[in-house]
């Protein structure tokens, strides 16, 4: 039998998410901001196909960072499970905070038992009828799940992105509000401007029909930071 | 099979093409047996946002057949990130109507029609089905159900290439309602309880469920010119 070192549990666990954490300040930021019509999502993302934002269910959308075969794993479960849930029981029955319970599960089983922790960061968003019930789940890569309201940020500086969004948040702004104040918060912390052709948008809006998820077209996008 | 066993069954359902896509039109009724089990009925269904699926035959196995093609078609493009092609989507629902062959061979038929607006293509285009999983490409029209013959010797007279949108929702409510003339178990327009059969346009910008209020002005306009001609 190989001989094993004896590691304190505390060392093991500081390790690993340094690990993850390294991992995840590798990657860009995602942000997510509430608006009058519901809940926007926004990423610099220089891909067009490979994304960092997607439609889970109806009125529930998702959001990740850090490294993308991890985060594309968790949405794609994430759409199973939802859509299996909503087959079997009812359309209404599919919430965010299931999937948020599911994923902080998953992740801290993958953080306490493999090898290596998942480098990422999620979100889960649901919007709502109100604004006063839209949802917004944060869940980290060891598990933790924290319940965010107005604006947040994930992935590489979460913390700087979150902290510039701050002072830009307004309650009840309009969309085109809510992605300037978005597109500057990440400009800010990145030190550039950011072409609209290199972001990457969606909003759930509570103003469509079923499906609440649409994708913003870079025209849009570009149209509304050039105005 | 004994009579408490006898299942839901819905009747005629059409289907034919215009100049902006497609239009899907069903009656209204169900039987068990000789029983009419349900007068407002509905047996046309949005597949997604560019293609929709009708049904005749069994109801219970049929509506369950609908809801899991509808899943998939959503889960994959919510997955991919893309749609599924036309003929793709024609596929599938070939093969979910395969797997119910063994029930089929019992007596649980359900023969669906497939419709939609190709984006790739450009142009709307229909599928029939058989029991086995059978499909085949149809160009004009079709029908299906025990209403199925009469309404298509209807349509073969009424359909021209390239009908406009109006004439084309015309057609199909004249079909329906020779086909529920012809056959018992089709259920006809019925003015003193407000219930028309429900008509789906498929274009290019989505589907469109045409109001009943609309319905029932056609088939109201369709009466009065056959009372003018003395039939």
């Amino acid at each position: 039998m190989a001989f094993q070192p004896y590691v304190p549990p505390e060392q093991l666990m500081k390790d690993r998410s340094e690990y993850a954490r390294k991992g995840i300040a590798r990657g860009k930021s995602v942000i997510a901001v509430e608006y009058a019509d519901g809940i926007l999502f926004i990423a610099e993302n220089p891909s067009a196909t490979l994304h960092k934002i997607s439609e889970i269910y109806d009125r529930i959308a998702f959001a990740g960072a850090g490294k993308y075969s991890e985060f594309e794993d968790l949405r794609i479960a994430g759409i199973r499970l939802a859509d299996l849930r909503g087959y079997s029981y009812d359309r209404e029955d599919v919430n965010a905070k299931t999937l948020a319970n599911a994923y902080s599960q998953a992740l801290s089983a993958i953080f306490t038992q493999q090898m290596k922790p998942y480098e990422v960061e999620i979100l889960v968003g649901q919007v709502g009828e109100t604004p006063a019930e839209n949802e917004l789940y944060h869940v980290l890569f060891d598990g933790s799940v924290t319940d965010e309201h107005g604006y947040v940020g994930i992935g590489g500086r979460a913390e700087e992105v979150t902290e510039k969004l701050k002072d830009r948040y307004g309650e009840g702004a309009d969309l085109a509000t809510a992605v300037r104040s978005a597109v500057q918060a990440l400009a800010e912390v990145e030190g550039r401007t950011l072409e609209a052709g290199t972001m990457e948008a969606a909003v759930l809006d509570r103003t469509r029909n079923r499906r609440k998820f649409r994708r913003l077209e870079d025209s849009e996008i570009g149209a509304i930071l050039s105005g | 099979m004994p009579p408490e066993l006898t299942p839901t069954h819905g009747t005629t359902v059409i289907a034919l093409k215009w100049a902006g896509g497609v239009v899907m039109a069903g009656d209204r009724r169900a039987t068990e047996g000789f029983a009419i089990a349900d007068d407002r009925i509905e047996k046309v269904f949005h597949a997604d946002e560019h293609s929709t699926v009708a049904i005749a035959g069994v109801a219970g196995q049929a509506t369950e057949i609908v809801k899991l093609f509808q899943v998939e078609l959503e889960h994959y493009e919510k997955v991919q990130g893309d749609r599924l092609s036309l003929e793709g989507k024609a596929n599938r629902l070939a093969q979910l109507i395969r797997q119910n062959f063994p029930m089929a061979l019992q007596g649980l038929v359900v023969v669906p029609i497939f419709g939609g607006y190709d984006l790739r293509r450009e142009e709307g285009r229909l599928f029939r089905y058989d029991a086995t999983g059978g499909r085949w490409e149809e160009e004009d029209f079709m029908s299906t159900g025990s209403g199925g013959r009469p309404a298509k010797s209807s349509l073969k007279k009424l359909w021209r290439p390239g009908l406009s949108r109006d004439a084309a929702i015309r057609v199909a409510i004249e079909a329906l309602r020779d086909a529920a003339q012809e056959d018992v178990a089709t259920g006809g327009p019925d003015p003193t309880r407000g219930i028309y059969p429900s008509v789906k346009l498929v274009t290019e910008s989505g589907i469109e469920d045409v109001a009943d209020e609309e319905v029932r002005r056609v088939y109201e306009a369709m009466i009065a010119e056959e009372q003018g001609r003395g039939a």
